[in-house]
């Protein structure tokens, strides 16, 4: 026996590679909340294609018991369910490793590895034999392998029973065959293979404060808690689940007890430049409003977000990440938005920008992005990604505090306007933040203004005087700096002895953590510093002030958060390393030890 | 847009309306479009209608895109919020205005440019939508700000200022909007100030997308001899198809007693839009019969009237079901679930 595979408990990675629009996903996502409810620390990574059926798919299981939830790369057990994809399947199995496959039909012997130990579950005669329709053959083939994982990891039956009760409850024909699949499956390998693997699950406690959700519906459900009303979105791969979430939570919260009507509007528009103007028109009118979309959205959402921040107008924008140029990979994920989105528009202009690292960021910072729109008057763009957005995380459980109230920032109201003398100047007598204060319309002939993106003084009025122009524009990038003191803190985890620092945003979080540690361990100890919005405050360039260099992990090929540190604090350009992944997979954390060790 | 205020002087003798106000109170800065413009004459006909009407100045929002039309919200109603979006754009941001606060009501001004080109797309989904809104087109067939380039509203054969011929068909935003389903459709004349102010009085009052395409002559680069949107060519070959009236909901009876012949079109409101004269066989409620009379007319004919209208349909707010409160108003206790709730849920999360 491999020396890697000595008996490991709650310490492994499965594979599994299917064939899209089979139903694998439902079955590999049972697996991982079984997993999940045994109180496990567990992740799920779908690698999935830009296609509704026939092309391949994996999905990944990380079981760790000290929490490391980065993708592991080393694969201890291959689900090998699509033929397409045998050749490098097999070949990413790790020595030693197991490789469950389909044995209705002989394995290629050319495929053959000395080094593996093949597991043959003939699923497909399995399920010819025990179900009817075609179609639940072909369903039931992906409960059957779970079925066979439940016993070769130890997976608890009674968990995974409960998981179906609930997911089928209302159906008993559907209930009764997944049961009956997945007991096909457990039986067959119970019976041929020595059960448990070496590898194994055993019940822990580490996830009581815990819950299993993606990126997209926590968004969703902050922008439900922060009070918005409005939205309008294009639907876009990998945002959609945003506006279905949000649909989904209305339906379920915001029904009127009284009238019966609805206390939100979704409008889906025709494309984004549509979207976001419907964000801004119905933020300009008092509501909170935001949209949802991805990198390619956000290319024609530019031309009105510099509209929306030079009008001074708020706004929410929930850029979930995706692999661009162009269409790109639209089911692979990056960061590679952030330049576009720090300076989106033409002109001088700048945005706030928040980037969370997991959904339970998703959440918060949906929230903290209404406040921030309000209270600075213009667009802030939660950088979301795709690999954040919608696979399933582990994260604490999300926690609300009722005192909370919207910050609506700078509005006069009716009374405001009566006490006013003379007319009401809009740009003018800004605050120590350097916001003005705004009126609504339909409040009071007082209030009544011109919007324009047009050039304007601090009046609010036309101008082509450079003066007061200048005097706007000025203004606005003070106001912009001034939002660094809102956004939340940067996270900075320092060690003992280190030698350079680490710097990161996003969902490069949890591989950097891990690759930390493994650096530490081997004797090179660094700092680590997450970014968690933009403009950047005094603890970055602390941070970068205080280290000799640093390197800067993230998703993109042009090393765009390197860039913005470069542009954005005094750093000289060649304190700062770059880490760069950018295939479209989330990060492991060998690719960061890998890459730093590389360089020092 | 540049402007500069005007003088507020009012004479003692100036009519009010029945909140008091006079005509002075519903116009905005000076123009500064060209003496003779005819998107001065449609400020004028708006500054009239709304006065006439007794409107809240506060309760209208005005917005609009770019171009020499845009820049009139401007030119009237000072006491009203005013929008001048970006090119094309105008459609998209009164959507999200109008599902932010349903009370307000929403005058969007628009030319040919920044509605049949640029932003075509958005002006038919607002349709399509049935956006509470008045929406304008001051339709002059050119591209006044760059200097005179064809608009998609040109006609065939339509010379610009240097001769050459337009080559491509327009497109009509009439029969757009009848073939997408616009609840009220209006065609006038910038000259046309006794059609145009009951049309926008009907218009104003109406729950939907109203659609008003008015041709309005560009006094510089599209009204010489060889033009389609001149005043000389537009007077020529106007057809008046409906005269429309609006009734107010208080003189009901009076509408009834109009004369004999004519259509009466309840508003949701209660207020009626008379039609004291529309050709033989032409109902006014009727999709099919209108597109087929307009069909029927010579090409070169300019066909004004409050064409079509469709009370019932349901806007935006009744589609989706939006609450009767504007959305903006809504208390946040009324929104927020709570901590008890989120506690709850997350059960599902597990």
């Amino acid at each position: 026996m491999h020396d890697v595979l000595r008996t490991r408990v709650n310490d492994f990675a499965v594979k599994l590679a299917n064939v899209n629009g089979t139903g694998s996903a439902s079955a590999n996502g049972l697996l991982m909340q079984a997993i999940f409810r045994m109180g496990i620390p567990v992740c799920g990574k779908n690698l999935f294609p830009s296609n509704i059926q026939g092309l391949p798919t994996w999905y990944e299981i990380r079981v760790n018991k000290e929490g490391y939830s980065a993708r592991a790369l080393d694969y201890d057990l291959m689900v090998a369910m699509n033929s397409q994809t045998y050749d490098r399947d097999i070949k990413e199995v790790r020595p030693g490793g197991y490789l469950l496959y389909d044995s209705s039909w002989p394995l290629d012997p050319d495929l053959h590895r000395e080094d593996i130990t093949f597991l043959g579950v003939p699923l497909a005669e399995l399920c010819n034999q025990n179900f009817e329709d075609p179609r639940t053959r072909i369903l039931m083939k992906n409960i059957a392998y779970a079925g066979a994982m439940v016993a070769t990891l130890d997976i608890d039956m009674d968990v995974v029973n409960a998981l179906l009760d609930e997911k089928f409850a209302g159906k008993k024909a559907l209930r009764e065959s997944n049961h009956k699949a997945l007991l096909l499956g457990y039986q067959y390998a119970k019976e041929h293979f020595d059960c448990p693997l070496p590898f194994r699950l055993e019940k822990m406690d580490a996830n009581k404060d815990k819950i299993l959700i993606d990126g997209n519906t926590a968004t969703a459900l902050g922008a439900i808690y922060a009070g918005c009303t409005v939205a309008a979105w294009y639907p876009i791969t990998p945002a959609t689940s945003v506006m279905d979430g949000f649909k989904g939570f209305c339906e379920q919260y915001r029904k009127d007890p009284e009238t019966g009507k609805n206390n939100y509007l979704i409008v889906q528009a025709e494309d984004e430049l549509a979207a976001i103007g419907m964000v801004l028109g119905a933020s300009w009118n008092g509501a909170r409003a935001f949209t949802s979309t991805a990198g390619p959205g956000l290319s024609l959402m530019n031309e009105l977000l510099g509209f929306g921040y030079y009008a001074e107008i708020p706004a929410v924008i929930v850029d979930v990440q995706r692999v661009g140029p162009s269409t790109g990979m639209p089911t692979r994920t990056q960061q590679s938005d952030l330049m576009m989105a720090a300076y989106a528009s033409h002109g001088d202009t700048r945005h706030i920008l928040l980037f969370p690292a997991n959904p339970n960021e998703c959440f918060h910072f949906a929230v903290k992005a209404f406040d921030l729109a309000e209270q600075f008057q213009t667009p802030v763009i939660l950088m979301s990604d795709l690999d954040i957005g919608m696979n399933d995380w582990v994260v604490p459980r999300l926690t609300w505090d009722d005192a909370y109230r919207p910050d609506r920032g700078r509005v006069l109201d009716a009374e405001d306007l009566e006490k006013k003398i003379g007319k009401f100047q809009r740009y003018n007598q800004e605050d120590e933040n350097f916001v003005a204060a705004r009126t609504l319309p339909g409040v009071s002939e007082k209030g009544a203004y011109f919007t324009r993106g047009s050039g304007h003084n601090k009046f609010g009025g036309y101008t082509e005087i450079p003066d007061e122009y200048q005097e706007v524009m000025d203004r606005l990038k003070k106001k912009h700096a001034a939002a660094a003191k809102f956004i939340p803190e940067p996270e900075l985890v320092p060690r003992e002895g280190s030698k350079f620092g680490v710097i990161a945003m996003g969902g490069c979080d949890p591989a950097v953590r891990e690759a930390l540690d493994v650096l530490d361990r081997q004797g090179t100890p660094a700092d680590y510093l997450r970014v968690r919005g933009f403009p950047f405050g005094e603890v970055v360039e602390r941070f970068l002030a205080n280290h000799d260099f640093c390197f800067v992990v993230e998703q993109s090929r042009d090393a765009q958060l390197r860039s913005l540190l470069t542009l954005e604090t005094s750093v000289p350009k060649d304190k700062l390393r770059s880490v760069l992944v950018y295939g479209g997979f989330p990060l492991s954390s060998r690719h960061v030890v890998q890459g730093i060790l590389s360089q020092i | 847009m540049p402007s500069i205020a005007k003088p507020i002087a009012t004479h003692p003798t100036l009519q009010r309306n029945a909140l008091g106000l006079t005509i002075r109170d519903y116009e905005g800065s000076m123009s500064t479009l060209c003496a003779g413009c005819g998107h001065d004459s449609i400020t004028a006909a708006i500054t009239r209608a709304l006065w006439e009407l007794d409107t809240e100045p506060h309760m209208v929002a005005k917005l609009s895109g770019i171009g020499c039309s845009s820049k009139t919200p401007t030119y009237f109603l000072s006491g009203a919020h005013g929008f001048n979006s970006a090119h094309g754009r105008m459609p998209a941001i009164v959507t999200g205005a109008a599902a932010a606060n349903r009370d307000l009501l929403y005058i969007g001004v628009s030319g040919d440019g920044d509605s049949l080109s640029i932003g075509l797309g958005q002006m038919c989904h607002a349709i399509r939508r049935n956006i509470r809104m008045t929406y304008i087109l001051e339709n002059n067939g050119v591209y006044g700000l760059t200097k005179g380039q064809f608009s998609a509203s040109s006609d065939i054969g339509s010379k610009s200022k240097r001769g050459e011929p337009n080559r491509m068909a327009p497109i009509d935003p009439v029969k757009l909007g009848l073939s997408l389903g616009a609840t009220f459709i209006a065609r006038s004349f910038s000259g046309d100030k006794e059609q145009l102010v009951p049309i926008l009085k009907a218009a104003f009052t109406h729950r939907g997308f109203a659609l008003v395409d008015v041709v309005s002559p560009c006094v510089t680069f599209n009204d010489h001899e060889g033009s389609t949107k001149s005043y000389k060519h537009t007077r020529k070959n106007t057809l008046r198809a409906t005269q429309a009236d609006w009734v107010p909901p208080q003189s009901e009876i009076l509408a009834q007693i109009s004369k004999s012949g004519t259509t009466s079109v309840a508003m949701h409101d209660g207020s009626v839009v008379n039609f004291s004269a529309v050709p033989k066989d032409y109902d006014p409620t009727d999709r099919r019969k209108v597109a087929a009379y307009l069909d029927d007319q010579p090409a070169n004919a300019v066909v004004t009237g409050l064409l079509y209208i469709d009370p019932s349909a349901p806007d935006m707010h009744e589609l989706g079901q939006s609450s009767p409160t504007p959305l903006r108003d809504l208390a946040y206790e009324k929104l927020c679930p709570g901590s008890a709730e989120l506690e709850r849920m997350q059960e599902e999360f597990r």
